[in-house]
């Protein structure tokens, strides 16, 4: 290279370095470390590892207030005053939950009470873990952790991931999915939600997180623990999602092959590979139980790692099944920085609950019997 | 120039003729014409041990032990009348049956042998070996040499007291009552005998057939009866087993001495108890190649917390040109569970007629 | 001018040179290496196989590929299939790993008459499969089993010793004729062809399977085994399968052989007659075992 094309390669590169680093790509850090004093702004680089990728290591939580779908005429973003005050209001609802009770309460209503809420609009995480934690108490809301901020990519809140189809919603199922699941469901009709560990969710049974934590896609669950791990070499990318101490190992190289079709697995089976500094992967093979909102067997789902400032991996992903929604659709998130540790989650160990809750309800059903078997008096 | 190297190349590969891999059993096709005879010379594997490989049989007339203080060697008048007398026997119960003879009495005629009596085995099936051991160009009355005496030494007080402890744990059940109550041969666990041991001796019963596969670092004896693979490890600083693991067959670990490969075994299953020894046997063994269709094999017993002093023999293995075939005793193993259910209806019958006779 | 013209000429001949010897060098997709590394050792001028070798894939659960499923013998549920009532107790000690298969193509070629056996089979494992009684495994499954076996290999014999049940067998350098009477393990006849071992292996009857799903063959099976050193602790091994009494083709099954490295590997012992004698004969005890 002649001096002058060295000379104008570098100024490039500055510019470019400059670009990179404005806050504007989406620093919506649940952490705020490393930021240098605004006068003086350090320009971000991209972080590699010893091949030159962008190095995604670390550990991550996806947890956000903001829900998959936005409303159904809701626009893309929120304006900032809307999101600062869902964030206001989860953490004042948090505040309330957590005050001591009164040590002098009556005993609750049998079935349980509802708890009043301070006034002004639920938000979408107040509507969820009313069911958690509302009636008889399910969980103390000591332990519930759905996050702390709105989604903010390019520093615009959002009201919902979906970007594509435009309105924001998944789309719809298609007949043949509707029949689909019409006919699995059909034969569970004749049972009781109690009878069986298999008609219990996938969570339950501590088979996989609740909602899609790992899926793919990895969603938050808005409950807790929304925590993943991301280990890299230069033909793997493991990603291990603490609850339930599941992982992933993607596969990343040329001329690999899925497994044959009657092969499914939990997670199903990720290839990937870099274009540029993103990293793509796309899974299919996904076992059967673990339906994404009823697509399993033809489900492929392409994902996109782009890691867009120091305290952040932009993640984007396409939901395809032609056989169960009308089209693919494309949402978008943020994984954050998460500095703590990653533990151990030994969920069917301690699985009390399954037995409990089966137990539970055999329990009922043999009072019930012999309350009609006994003699009137 | 050229020739010298190629003197040295001829040298070399002369050097190196081992056989052939695709050689069969070793030839013995060269041996000369009696009248020229050509001295054998030990055939050596590539690393220069004497090569022990082959089918090997060590069936033999030659008892274990023999009559006490009689003479070790045997002359050959001796010698030709027993083997004459066991070839009469042979022939003799070889003969076709009188078609018009009656039925046995009931319980059998009192005849002796496997095939005697209500006649477990028709003598077709029973091959023993047809010679008399010989050792050295001696012809052995016994296979055991060591005591001088001829008889395997006396068992001491502790190996008596085990035997009366294992009689003990089985009273009160009847001889068909289990199948664990039943022989190692008929379980298919082992052989008849000592066949595999170690020692390896004959059974007198049949198929004592071995094939002999060897590498620098392994001796491999297939017993054919029944399919029992032992590994001898061969090589320095070898350990045996931790002493709480224990295998059919015990542990062998060999080295050589100049042209004898010498075997120590201990580690046996506490189930392969050779004449009452099992936990503290240790075996030694001996082999020696000693003609084109020899191996001495030479074994000593070593167990003081059963027998009162060590003894041992030499049995000599013979070359067989025949082919080794699969034993697959426990797939074939119909036996077992006829003796066994055989006694169960037997004890049904007379517990039935036992009730109708009280009624 | 010419002498760039030619410059060009010979820049571009040689490269094309160059890139002819690195394409026919580079080894292509799916096969295996040759057998020249410098480590190979030797015997007699051939690759020597002796040691302790042992495979590491699920090809004795199931030979074709397969999700990881909840045990061998299974019963309808109410919701799913579930285990079977003998094998309840073992949990997730009864279940099946999942594997990608190793039969080239995938799917083992059965007639559909055979197929239906399979499943018949499959369904009925365990009164019918021969590992549960402790019966010989039968040629390839003797090798894939989840246990070491030995090859030993001399001058004159190469003979293989299975951990398994002592399983063994003995490979004939010389071909002594037809298989005199039909066997578990069959007759074995072995040559070397380059630096592959190749072993034909017929005189089977038909009562092994191929693995613990059912696969399964009749008498005229026919084995053709290639075991081929790709370096001093590897062995690619491949099995070709014949028997148009099942299959409508021949077919191939291939897995690497690791040799079991560690210091003082040895093969242990698996005589497990003794211990299926309760399974075998526990009801013809004087009391059965409640």
């Amino acid at each position: 290279m002649t001096r002058a094309t060295t000379f104008n390669t570098t100024v490039v590169a500055l510019a470019a370095a400059a670009v990179f680093t404005s806050p504007k790509l989406g620093v919506d850090a649940a952490s705020e470390g490393g930021q240098a004093p605004s006068s003086i702004a350090k320009p971000w680089v991209m972080p590699r590892t010893a091949d030159g990728k962008p190095d995604l290591q670390g550990t991550w939580s996806n947890a956000t207030l903001t829900p998959l779908e936005r409303g159904p005429k809701e626009s893309l973003h929120l304006s900032e005053e809307e999101a600062e005050r869902i964030e206001n209001r989860t953490r004042e609802v948090a505040e309330f939950r957590d005050a001591p009770s009164d040590p002098d309460r009556p005993p609750p209503a049998k079935g349980g009470d509802e708890r009043p809420l301070p006034p002004g609009d639920p938000t979408f995480i107040e509507r969820i873990s009313a069911a958690a934690g509302g009636a008889v108490g399910g969980y103390n809301n000591f332990w519930l952790d759905p996050g702390e901020r709105v989604l903010r990519i390019d520093g615009k809140p959002r009201a919902g991931m979906v970007i594509d189809p435009p309105d924001g919603r998944v789309p719809a199922l298609t007949p043949e999915a509707r029949q689909r699941m019409g006919q699995q469901a059909a034969p569970r009709k004749k049972f009781g939600q109690f009878d069986h560990p298999e008609l219990r969710g996938l969570a339950e049974r501590c088979l996989t997180s609740f909602g899609s934590n790992l899926g793919p896609p990895m969603l938050p669950n808005y409950f807790y623990n929304n925590n993943y791990q991301i280990v890299q070499t230069k033909d793997h990318v493991m990603i291990m999602t603490e609850m339930v101490h599941d992982v992933r190992v993607i596969r990343l190289g040329d001329n690999l092959q899925y497994p044959p079709k009657s092969v499914r697995l939990w997670f199903g089976d990720s290839i990937g590979r870099w274009e540029g500094d993103t990293l793509v992967v796309e899974t299919t093979n996904f076992h059967p139980l673990q339906e994404y909102r009823g697509a399993s067997e033809n489900l492929k789902v392409t994902e996109r790692f782009t890691r867009n400032g120091p305290t952040s991996i932009h993640y984007r992903f396409t939901v395809e099944d032609p056989t169960t929604f009308t089209a693919p659709w494309t949402a978008e998130l943020l994984f954050n920085t998460f500095d703590e540790m990653i533990y151990e989650y030994a969920c069917h160990e301690g699985n009390y609950a399954l037995g409990n809750i089966l137990g539970g309800e055999r329990a009922k059903e043999k009072r019930e019997a012999e309350a009609t078997r006994k003699p009137q008096p | 120039m050229t020739r010298i190297i190629l003197g040295i190349a001829v040298a070399a590969c002369a050097a190196l003729g081992a056989p052939p891999l695709l050689a069969g059993p070793e030839a013995t096709a060269d041996q000369a014409p009696a009248s020229i005879a050509k001295p054998w010379t030990l055939p050596r594997t590539a690393d220069g041990k004497p090569d022990l490989q082959g089918s090997w049989t060590n069936a033999t007339l030659t008892p274990l032990e023999r009559a006490e203080n009689t003479p070790l060697s045997l002359p050959k008048d001796e010698v030709e009348r027993r083997e004459q007398a066991f070839r009469e026997r042979v022939s003799r119960l070889a003969e076709d049956s009188d078609p018009d003879r009656p039925a046995p009495p009931k319980g059998g005629d009192g005849s002796t042998g496997a095939a005697g009596n209500v006649g477990g085995y028709n003598n077709f099936w029973i091959d023993p070996g047809d010679r008399i051991a010989v050792v050295n160009g001696e012809y052995r009355s016994s296979l055991l040499t060591v005591p001088a005496s001829g008889r395997v030494p006396a068992t001491t007080p502790e190996a008596r007291q085990r035997a009366a402890q294992r009689l003990a744990a089985r009273k009160g059940m009847g001889q068909y009552d289990h199948p664990e109550l039943r022989p190692l041969a008929e379980r298919c666990l082992m052989s008849f005998g000592s066949n595999a041991g170690p020692p390896m001796l004959p059974n007198y019963f049949y198929n004592n057939n071995y094939q002999f596969v060897q590498t620098p670092d392994a001796l491999m004896i297939l017993v054919e009866m029944v399919h029992d693979v032992r590994v001898v490890r061969i090589g320095e600083n070898l350990h045996h087993s931790p002493a709480h693991i224990r295998s059919w067959m015990g542990d062998s670990i060999g080295r050589w001495e100049g042209d004898t490969l010498v075997v120590e075994t201990t580690n046996f299953h506490p189930l392969q108890n050779f004449r009452g020894a099992s936990e503290h046997l240790k075996v030694i063994e001996r082999f020696t190649r000693t003609g084109p269709e020899t191996i001495l094999y030479k074994f000593e017993i070593d167990d003081p917390t059963t027998f009162v002093e060590k003894w041992g023999g030499e049995v000599p293995f013979n070359r067989t040109e025949d082919l080794i075939y699969e034993y697959a005793c426990h797939e074939g193993n119909y036996a077992l569970a006829n003796v066994l259910s055989g006694e169960r209806n037997r004890e049904k019958r007379e517990a039935d007629k036992k009730k109708s006779q009280q009624n | 001018m010419h002498s760039k013209l030619r410059d060009a000429v010979v820049a571009l001949v040689g490269a094309g040179a160059m890139a002819a010897v690195f394409y026919t060098a580079m080894p292509v997709l799916g096969q295996q290496k040759p057998a020249t590394a410098a480590n190979i050792p030797r015997l007699n001028g051939k690759p020597d196989l002796n040691g302790v070798w042992q495979t590491l894939n699920t090809a004795n659960w199931d030979l074709e590929a397969h999700s990881a499923r909840p045990a061998l013998a299974m019963r309808p549920g109410p919701i799913v299939p579930v285990p079977a009532k003998e094998v309840i107790a073992l949990g997730a000690v009864g279940s099946v790993p999942g594997g990608m298969g190793v039969v080239e193509g995938g799917e083992i070629p059965y007639t559909p008459e055979a197929r239906k056996k399979k499943e018949e089979n499959q369904a009925n494992w365990l009164e019918r499969d021969p590992e549960i009684k402790c019966y010989l495994p039968g040629v390839p499954r003797a090798t894939y089993m989840p246990f070491p076996f030995q090859i030993f290999q001399s001058n004159s014999a190469f003979a293989i010793a299975y951990e398994y049940a002592g399983a063994y067998r003995n490979i004939y350098l010389k071909d002594p004729g037809p298989p005199q009477v039909d066997t578990w393990m069959g007759q074995s006849v072995g040559r070397w062809d380059g630096d592959t071992f190749v072993v034909d292996t017929n005189g089977f009857h038909d009562q092994s399977w191929f693995d613990r799903s059912g696969n399964h063959h009749t008498e005229q099976l026919k084995v053709t085994e290639r075991y081929t050193m790709t370096g001093r602790d590897h062995i690619q091994y491949e099995a070709t399968i014949e028997d148009p009494g099942v299959f409508t083709r021949p077919w191939k099954m291939t897995m690497p052989l690791y040799r079991r490295v560690e210091t003082g590997a040895r093969l242990g012992q698996f005589k497990c007659v003794e211990f299926v004698e309760e399974l075998l004969y526990g009801q013809y005890r004087k009391e059965p075992i409640p």
